[in-house]
């Protein structure tokens, strides 16, 4: 027991632990404005507007056709040259999962709005509700309990591209665990710890996941 | 006058469903369509509510203007009042919340009065056990009583009816006509598009016949049913009778 508790499985943990605050931190406040953008974009993609629609689309298939490993780097070593002012490693990071999942979450809002059926559209307006009111009170909260399950899979999705952020030294999970093997070689045990932290999260997610879709019927 | 249709034409892409069409409604008055399907008179209904746009003509609703661009639209649906082949009722709400939606959100009206003013509709329509029911759960016949008693809680001057029991199984038509034909009775204006020629018979106050986009016939009940005069009027209804 005791050697077990001196092993490097234990030892790591503190590291582990750490970098999982900005790992959550990361994703949690990212998927948020993601979300908020991926609202927005979703809804100007099913706009009669043209430029509206072909903004939104640009946006999306811009974000959505590049790796998220040159977003960060465009994000955090790119932008500043243009900006002329230095972004810190963890808005960088916050911004690259908000735009890159707004990107996704466009897609995701967009499908689940288009599929809610026309009829409620024009029962809505034929009562004399506005356009925004139809859409606040009736199309939107059908369609959102239709995006909790694609939403989910995006929040492992980003979780887990966290992780690319180690390569500008943001000390989220994966980075901590570098660290530790750095100073101790104890690859094989930090590595591992690292990989099953990340399944702690991701299985019960998918699990709970699966329970909604079930309660949904989707 | 309630409704006044002046030259109404309907185009979908290169195909035009209505080709000039002419129309009055007065107060109080039971108009029902009748005719083949693709002859444009759900088109037609639905112009009288601009959810379709007109393409060319006028469509007045008393003295507005629809087509008119600076006329509040929102405003004058909440006079018109809509029932739907397929009821369209909100799924996510109850049936109480279906109905108390548009008075609070487009009239202000406070919750609790919604739900006051809610309760004697759904008496009238005879599903005032099913308040807090979801829709899920109600039977065809139900659901477009719901849609009904949604429309109505709006205090529309008008009535526009698209099929109302085309969707139903033919056990539960006879509760929506039921309900449909109090309303008429009650003096309220009525468009009613529909294959139940029983109702257009003794409901209607004019029958209108379309076909090809244009009415052929309009006449009162007794006349179209007795002794039109167009052919295509005597063929269509030598099918359906």
């Amino acid at each position: 027991m005791e050697a077990f508790l001196e092993s490097h499985y234990v030892r790591v943990m503190p590291f582990l632990l750490e970098g999982l605050v900005y790992t959550l931190l990361i994703t949690g406040v990212g998927l948020f404005f993601g979300f908020i953008l991926g609202a927005i974009v979703g809804l100007a993609r099913l706009s009669k507007n043209k430029i509206i629609y072909v903004l939104s689309s640009i946006y999306v298939e811009a974000l959505r056709g590049t790796p998220i490993l040159a977003q960060i780097l465009f994000i955090y070593f790119g932008l500043p040259d243009l900006l002329g002012f230095n972004i810190d490693k963890i808005t960088a990071s916050i911004i690259a999962i908000a735009v890159n999942a707004g990107a996704y979450i466009a897609e995701i809002v967009r499908g689940a709005v288009y599929s809610i059926d026309k009829g409620q559209n024009e029962a809505g307006r034929s009562i004399g509700l506005t356009r925004g009111q139809t859409m606040r009170y009736i199309i939107w909260p059908q369609a959102f309990r239709r995006m909790i399950p694609p939403l989910g899979n995006q929040f492992v999705i980003s979780l887990k591209d966290t992780s690319l952020f180690s390569v500008i030294a943001v000390g989220e999970m994966l980075y901590m665990g570098q660290q530790y093997y750095g100073i101790t070689f104890a690859a094989f045990e930090a590595l591992t710890m690292v990989c099953l932290m990340y399944l702690a999260i991701t299985v019960p997610t998918a699990l709970y996941l699966r329970k909604v879709e079930r309660r949904l019927d989707v | 006058m309630m409704i006044t249709v002046k030259d109404l034409h309907k185009s979908f892409g290169k195909n035009e469903v209505l080709k000039g069409i002419d129309l009055e409604v007065k107060e109080q008055e039971v108009v029902c369509v009748i005719g083949p399907s693709g002859s444009g008179k759900s088109t037609l209904l639905r112009c009288l509510n601009l959810l379709e746009e007109v393409t060319s003509g006028d469509v007045f609703i008393e003295n507005d203007n629809l087509t008119d661009k600076k006329v509040n639209i929102n405003e004058i649906r909440s006079r018109v009042g809509m029932v739907f082949q397929h009821f369209n009722l909100f799924p996510h709400m109850t049936v109480l919340e279906n109905i108390t939606l548009g008075p609070i959100k487009i009239k202000g009206v406070k919750k609790d009065d919604a739900i006051k003013a809610a309760m004697p509709l759904l008496e009238k329509v005879g599903l005032e056990d099913k308040a807090e029911m979801y829709p899920e759960s109600l039977s065809g016949g139900q659901k477009q009583r719901v849609a009904i008693a949604r429309s109505l809680a709006m205090e529309p001057k008008i009535m526009l009816f698209d099929e109302p029991t085309s969707a139903l199984d033919p056990e539960l038509v006879g509760d929506v006509l039921a309900v449909m034909k109090n309303l008429a009775k009650e003096g309220m204006t009525m468009v009613v598009v529909t294959h139940e020629m029983g109702f257009a018979r003794e409901m209607g106050d004019r029958v209108i016949f379309m076909d090809e986009g244009i009415i052929m016939e309009e006449d009162t009940p007794d006349v179209i049913f007795g002794n039109p005069t167009n052919p295509r009027t005597k063929e269509f209804l030598s099918k359906v009778l």
